[in-house]
Protein backbone atom coordinates (compact mmCIF):
# COMPACT_ATOMS: atom_id res chain seq x y z
CA UNK A 1 0.00 0.00 0.00
CA UNK A 2 1.05 3.54 -0.70
CA UNK A 3 1.97 5.46 2.42
CA UNK A 4 -0.74 7.83 3.61
CA UNK A 5 1.62 10.80 3.62
CA UNK A 6 2.65 10.32 -0.01
CA UNK A 7 -0.96 9.89 -1.03
CA UNK A 8 -1.92 13.09 0.78
CA UNK A 9 0.94 15.10 -0.69
CA UNK A 10 0.19 13.84 -4.19
CA UNK A 11 -3.49 14.71 -3.94
CA UNK A 12 -2.50 18.24 -2.89
CA UNK A 13 -0.04 18.45 -5.82
CA UNK A 14 -2.77 17.26 -8.19
CA UNK A 15 -5.18 19.92 -6.92
CA UNK A 16 -2.52 22.60 -7.34
CA UNK A 17 -1.93 21.57 -10.96
CA UNK A 18 -5.67 21.51 -11.68
CA UNK A 19 -6.14 24.99 -10.19
CA UNK A 20 -3.19 26.29 -12.21
CA UNK A 21 -4.94 25.05 -15.33
CA UNK A 22 -8.41 26.31 -14.38
CA UNK A 23 -7.26 29.71 -13.09
CA UNK A 24 -6.48 31.27 -16.49
CA UNK A 25 -9.79 30.00 -17.88
CA UNK A 26 -11.65 31.81 -15.11
CA UNK A 27 -9.58 34.97 -14.77
CA UNK A 28 -8.55 35.81 -18.32
CA UNK A 29 -11.42 37.59 -20.02
CA UNK A 30 -11.68 37.35 -23.79
CA UNK A 31 -8.84 34.88 -23.91
CA UNK A 32 -8.95 32.92 -27.14
CA UNK A 33 -6.66 30.16 -25.92
CA UNK A 34 -5.80 29.53 -29.50
CA UNK A 35 -3.13 27.21 -30.73
CA UNK A 36 0.04 29.17 -30.77
CA UNK A 37 1.37 28.03 -34.12
CA UNK A 38 -0.48 30.57 -36.26
CA UNK A 39 0.64 33.41 -34.03
CA UNK A 40 4.28 32.43 -34.38
CA UNK A 41 3.89 32.91 -38.09
CA UNK A 42 2.61 36.44 -37.58
CA UNK A 43 5.32 37.44 -35.12
CA UNK A 44 8.17 36.39 -37.38
CA UNK A 45 6.68 38.08 -40.42
CA UNK A 46 6.24 41.19 -38.30
CA UNK A 47 9.95 41.38 -37.55
CA UNK A 48 10.96 40.47 -41.10
CA UNK A 49 8.17 41.44 -43.48
CA UNK A 50 9.79 39.76 -46.45
CA UNK A 51 10.24 36.40 -44.78
CA UNK A 52 8.41 33.57 -46.45
CA UNK A 53 8.49 30.06 -44.99
CA UNK A 54 10.70 28.19 -47.39
CA UNK A 55 9.26 24.75 -46.79
CA UNK A 56 5.89 23.36 -45.78
CA UNK A 57 5.16 20.38 -43.52
CA UNK A 58 5.05 17.15 -45.51
CA UNK A 59 1.70 16.27 -44.03
CA UNK A 60 -0.76 18.21 -41.93
CA UNK A 61 -3.76 16.89 -40.04
CA UNK A 62 -6.73 17.74 -42.29
CA UNK A 63 -8.72 19.33 -39.45
CA UNK A 64 -8.59 20.43 -35.85
CA UNK A 65 -10.49 17.30 -34.88
CA UNK A 66 -7.93 15.00 -36.46
CA UNK A 67 -5.17 16.97 -34.79
CA UNK A 68 -6.86 16.55 -31.40
CA UNK A 69 -7.24 12.86 -32.12
CA UNK A 70 -3.53 12.51 -32.71
CA UNK A 71 -2.64 14.59 -29.65
CA UNK A 72 -5.04 12.47 -27.60
CA UNK A 73 -3.34 9.35 -28.94
CA UNK A 74 0.03 10.72 -27.93
CA UNK A 75 -1.20 11.39 -24.40
CA UNK A 76 -2.99 8.03 -24.22
CA UNK A 77 0.06 6.04 -25.28
CA UNK A 78 2.22 7.84 -22.73
CA UNK A 79 -0.33 7.58 -19.94
CA UNK A 80 -0.92 3.93 -20.78
CA UNK A 81 2.72 3.11 -20.31
CA UNK A 82 2.94 5.16 -17.10
CA UNK A 83 0.00 3.20 -15.67
CA UNK A 84 1.52 -0.07 -16.82
CA UNK A 85 4.87 0.75 -15.21
CA UNK A 86 3.40 1.85 -11.89
CA UNK A 87 1.19 -1.24 -11.75
CA UNK A 88 4.19 -3.41 -12.57
CA UNK A 89 6.47 -1.98 -9.87
CA UNK A 90 3.66 -1.93 -7.31
CA UNK A 91 2.82 -5.56 -7.98
CA UNK A 92 6.49 -6.50 -7.86
CA UNK A 93 7.00 -4.74 -4.55
CA UNK A 94 3.91 -6.29 -2.97
CA UNK A 95 4.85 -9.72 -4.28
CA UNK A 96 8.25 -9.51 -2.61
CA UNK A 97 6.74 -9.11 0.82
CA UNK B 1 -8.88 52.91 -46.47
CA UNK B 2 -6.62 49.97 -47.01
CA UNK B 3 -3.82 51.74 -45.19
CA UNK B 4 -5.98 52.44 -42.16
CA UNK B 5 -7.07 48.83 -42.08
CA UNK B 6 -3.49 47.70 -42.19
CA UNK B 7 -2.48 50.05 -39.39
CA UNK B 8 -5.44 48.95 -37.28
CA UNK B 9 -4.55 45.33 -37.79
CA UNK B 10 -0.97 46.04 -36.88
CA UNK B 11 -2.01 47.89 -33.72
CA UNK B 12 -4.43 45.13 -32.79
CA UNK B 13 -1.63 42.65 -33.18
CA UNK B 14 0.63 44.70 -30.96
CA UNK B 15 -2.00 45.18 -28.29
CA UNK B 16 -3.55 41.73 -28.25
CA UNK B 17 -2.08 39.77 -25.38
CA UNK B 18 -2.87 36.34 -26.76
CA UNK B 19 0.10 36.30 -29.08
CA UNK B 20 2.13 33.29 -28.27
CA UNK B 21 4.36 30.73 -29.84
CA UNK B 22 4.34 27.08 -30.15
CA UNK B 23 7.14 25.66 -28.10
CA UNK B 24 8.65 24.26 -31.25
CA UNK B 25 9.80 26.33 -34.18
CA UNK B 26 7.49 25.62 -37.11
CA UNK B 27 8.51 24.04 -40.37
CA UNK B 28 9.97 26.63 -42.73
CA UNK B 29 10.28 29.31 -40.08
CA UNK B 30 13.99 29.02 -39.57
CA UNK B 31 16.29 29.99 -42.44
CA UNK B 32 18.20 27.04 -43.89
CA UNK B 33 21.52 28.30 -42.54
CA UNK B 34 20.25 28.16 -38.98
CA UNK B 35 18.60 24.77 -39.51
CA UNK B 36 21.98 23.33 -40.44
CA UNK B 37 23.82 25.10 -37.61
CA UNK B 38 21.41 23.71 -34.99
CA UNK B 39 21.47 20.24 -36.58
CA UNK B 40 25.24 20.23 -36.23
CA UNK B 41 25.07 21.65 -32.70
CA UNK B 42 22.62 18.95 -31.62
CA UNK B 43 24.50 16.04 -33.16
CA UNK B 44 27.24 15.50 -30.52
CA UNK B 45 24.63 15.51 -27.75
CA UNK B 46 22.51 12.96 -29.62
CA UNK B 47 25.55 10.71 -29.92
CA UNK B 48 26.38 11.24 -26.24
CA UNK B 49 22.76 10.38 -25.43
CA UNK B 50 22.83 7.17 -27.45
CA UNK B 51 26.07 6.13 -25.77
CA UNK B 52 24.77 6.86 -22.28
CA UNK B 53 21.60 4.88 -22.87
CA UNK B 54 23.58 1.96 -24.26
CA UNK B 55 25.95 2.00 -21.31
CA UNK B 56 23.25 2.33 -18.63
CA UNK B 57 21.17 -0.49 -20.08
CA UNK B 58 24.18 -2.74 -20.47
CA UNK B 59 25.13 -2.18 -16.84
CA UNK B 60 21.60 -2.79 -15.70
CA UNK B 61 18.98 -4.08 -18.18
CA UNK B 62 16.33 -3.71 -15.47
CA UNK B 63 16.43 0.05 -16.01
CA UNK B 64 14.81 -0.34 -19.43
CA UNK B 65 11.34 -0.06 -17.96
CA UNK B 66 12.20 3.07 -16.01
CA UNK B 67 13.70 4.63 -19.12
CA UNK B 68 10.45 3.91 -20.94
CA UNK B 69 8.63 5.50 -18.04
CA UNK B 70 10.67 8.72 -18.34
CA UNK B 71 10.00 8.78 -22.08
CA UNK B 72 6.29 8.18 -21.55
CA UNK B 73 6.12 11.03 -19.03
CA UNK B 74 7.63 13.46 -21.55
CA UNK B 75 5.34 12.04 -24.24
CA UNK B 76 2.22 12.78 -22.18
CA UNK B 77 3.27 16.23 -20.99
CA UNK B 78 4.26 17.44 -24.43
CA UNK B 79 0.85 16.40 -25.76
CA UNK B 80 -1.04 18.52 -23.24
CA UNK B 81 -1.71 22.03 -24.45
CA UNK B 82 -2.53 23.92 -21.32
CA UNK B 83 -4.13 27.39 -21.02
CA UNK B 84 -2.03 30.11 -19.49
CA UNK B 85 -2.55 33.53 -17.93
CA UNK B 86 -1.75 35.24 -21.23
CA UNK B 87 -4.92 33.80 -22.77
CA UNK B 88 -3.07 31.40 -25.01
CA UNK B 89 -1.94 27.81 -24.77
CA UNK B 90 1.39 26.10 -24.62
CA UNK B 91 2.66 22.76 -23.46
CA UNK B 92 5.23 21.58 -20.92
CA UNK B 93 8.20 19.46 -21.97
CA UNK B 94 8.38 16.73 -19.33
CA UNK B 95 12.08 16.12 -19.96
CA UNK B 96 13.21 17.18 -16.47
CA UNK B 97 12.24 13.81 -14.97
CA UNK B 98 14.42 11.85 -17.37
CA UNK B 99 17.35 14.18 -16.74
CA UNK B 100 17.01 13.75 -12.97
CA UNK B 101 16.86 9.96 -13.33
CA UNK B 102 19.30 9.26 -16.14
CA UNK B 103 21.63 12.24 -16.35
CA UNK B 104 21.96 15.17 -18.72
CA UNK B 105 22.26 13.43 -22.11
CA UNK B 106 19.74 10.58 -22.08
CA UNK B 107 16.74 12.75 -22.88
CA UNK B 108 18.33 14.00 -26.12
CA UNK B 109 17.31 10.73 -27.77
CA UNK B 110 13.87 10.48 -26.17
CA UNK B 111 13.16 14.15 -26.89
CA UNK B 112 14.23 13.68 -30.49
CA UNK B 113 11.79 10.79 -30.88
CA UNK B 114 8.93 12.86 -29.45
CA UNK B 115 9.76 15.83 -31.69
CA UNK B 116 9.95 13.56 -34.73
CA UNK B 117 6.54 12.08 -33.90
CA UNK B 118 5.02 15.54 -33.53
CA UNK B 119 6.69 16.89 -36.68
CA UNK B 120 5.60 13.98 -38.89
CA UNK B 121 2.11 13.26 -37.59
CA UNK B 122 0.95 16.55 -36.12
CA UNK B 123 2.71 19.16 -38.26
CA UNK B 124 3.85 20.49 -34.88
CA UNK B 125 7.43 21.66 -35.09
CA UNK B 126 9.17 20.48 -38.25
CA UNK B 127 11.75 18.27 -39.90
CA UNK B 128 13.99 21.15 -40.97
CA UNK B 129 13.71 22.70 -37.50
CA UNK B 130 14.24 19.36 -35.76
CA UNK B 131 17.83 20.17 -34.82
CA UNK B 132 16.92 23.55 -33.33
CA UNK B 133 13.93 22.13 -31.44
CA UNK B 134 15.93 19.16 -30.19
CA UNK B 135 18.61 21.56 -28.99
CA UNK B 136 16.20 23.62 -26.90
CA UNK B 137 13.87 20.93 -25.57
CA UNK B 138 16.00 17.80 -25.45
CA UNK B 139 19.49 19.20 -24.81
CA UNK B 140 19.48 22.58 -23.02
CA UNK B 141 16.40 21.78 -20.90
CA UNK B 142 17.67 18.41 -19.58
CA UNK B 143 21.25 19.63 -19.01
CA UNK B 144 19.91 22.58 -17.02
CA UNK B 145 17.53 20.30 -15.10
CA UNK B 146 20.32 17.90 -14.23
CA UNK B 147 22.73 20.65 -13.12
CA UNK B 148 20.06 22.32 -10.97
CA UNK B 149 19.02 19.03 -9.37
CA UNK B 150 22.59 18.04 -8.50
CA UNK B 151 23.43 21.60 -7.38
CA UNK B 152 20.55 21.82 -4.91
CA UNK B 153 21.27 18.32 -3.57
CA UNK B 154 24.90 19.29 -3.10
CA UNK B 155 24.10 22.29 -0.92
CA UNK B 156 21.83 20.04 1.12
CA UNK B 157 18.45 21.19 -0.22
CA UNK B 158 15.46 18.89 0.27
CA UNK B 159 14.74 16.37 -2.45
CA UNK B 160 11.33 17.75 -3.40
CA UNK B 161 12.74 21.26 -3.84
CA UNK B 162 15.58 19.99 -6.01
CA UNK B 163 13.10 18.06 -8.17
CA UNK B 164 10.65 20.95 -8.41
CA UNK B 165 13.19 23.62 -9.34
CA UNK B 166 14.96 21.27 -11.70
CA UNK B 167 11.81 20.57 -13.73
CA UNK B 168 10.52 24.15 -13.44
CA UNK B 169 13.71 25.85 -14.59
CA UNK B 170 14.48 23.20 -17.23
CA UNK B 171 11.09 23.92 -18.78
CA UNK B 172 11.62 27.71 -18.69
CA UNK B 173 15.16 27.50 -20.07
CA UNK B 174 13.86 25.53 -23.03
CA UNK B 175 11.76 28.56 -23.90
CA UNK B 176 14.67 30.93 -23.34
CA UNK B 177 16.65 28.85 -25.82
CA UNK B 178 13.84 28.95 -28.39
CA UNK B 179 13.67 32.75 -27.97
CA UNK B 180 17.41 32.92 -28.49
CA UNK B 181 17.20 30.77 -31.62
CA UNK B 182 14.43 32.90 -33.11
CA UNK B 183 16.03 36.20 -32.13
CA UNK B 184 19.41 35.32 -33.61
CA UNK B 185 17.75 34.24 -36.86
CA UNK B 186 15.37 37.21 -36.89
CA UNK B 187 17.09 40.25 -35.39
CA UNK B 188 14.84 43.32 -35.31
CA UNK B 189 15.55 46.05 -37.84
CA UNK B 190 15.99 48.52 -35.02
CA UNK B 191 17.88 47.21 -32.05
CA UNK B 192 18.86 43.93 -33.63
CA UNK B 193 19.20 40.73 -31.61
CA UNK B 194 18.53 42.23 -28.16
CA UNK B 195 15.19 43.76 -29.13
CA UNK B 196 14.05 40.57 -30.85
CA UNK B 197 15.23 38.43 -27.94
CA UNK B 198 13.40 40.55 -25.36
CA UNK B 199 10.29 40.48 -27.50
CA UNK B 200 10.28 36.70 -27.91
CA UNK B 201 11.21 36.28 -24.25
CA UNK B 202 8.50 38.60 -22.99
CA UNK B 203 5.86 36.58 -24.74
CA UNK B 204 7.36 33.18 -24.03
CA UNK B 205 8.24 33.61 -20.39
CA UNK B 206 4.88 34.87 -19.20
CA UNK B 207 2.94 32.16 -21.00
CA UNK B 208 5.24 29.44 -19.82
CA UNK B 209 5.61 30.32 -16.12
CA UNK B 210 2.37 28.66 -14.89
CA UNK B 211 2.99 25.65 -17.12
CA UNK B 212 6.53 25.30 -15.83
CA UNK B 213 5.17 25.38 -12.26
CA UNK B 214 2.70 22.63 -13.22
CA UNK B 215 5.51 20.59 -14.72
CA UNK B 216 7.55 21.05 -11.53
CA UNK B 217 4.63 19.89 -9.36
CA UNK B 218 3.88 16.88 -11.57
CA UNK B 219 7.53 15.83 -11.56
CA UNK B 220 7.56 15.96 -7.75
CA UNK B 221 4.38 13.84 -7.76
CA UNK B 222 5.92 11.23 -10.04
CA UNK B 223 9.17 11.11 -8.06
CA UNK B 224 7.06 10.58 -4.92
CA UNK B 225 5.45 7.56 -6.58
CA UNK B 226 8.81 6.22 -7.72
CA UNK B 227 10.13 6.58 -4.16
CA UNK B 228 7.27 4.35 -3.02
CA UNK B 229 7.61 1.68 -5.64
CA UNK B 230 11.01 1.94 -7.36
CA UNK B 231 13.26 2.95 -4.52
CA UNK B 232 15.95 0.45 -5.49
CA UNK B 233 16.27 1.91 -8.98
CA UNK B 234 16.41 5.46 -7.60
CA UNK B 235 19.22 4.52 -5.23
CA UNK B 236 21.03 2.77 -8.05
CA UNK B 237 20.73 5.83 -10.26
CA UNK B 238 22.04 8.00 -7.43
CA UNK B 239 18.88 10.10 -7.28
CA UNK B 240 18.20 9.77 -3.56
Amino acid sequence: MIRKKTLFVNIILMLMVVSLIVLPLVTVKNGKFAGSDDNATKAITMIDKNYKPWIKPIWEPPSGEIESLLFACQAAIGAGFIGFYLGYVKGKKNGNR
Amino acid sequence: MKKIELITMFMLFLLTPEISYSMHIMEGFLPLKWCIIWDLAALPFIIAGAMTIGKKLKENPKLKMLLGFAGAFAFVLSALKIPSVTGSCSHPTGVGLGAILFGPFTMSILGLIILLFQALLLAHGGITTLGANTFSMAIVGPIASYAIFKGIKKVGGPNWLAVFLSAFLGDLLTYVTTSFQLAIAFPAEKGGFTVSFLKFMGIFAITQVPLAISEGLLTVLVINLLMEYSKEELIELDVL
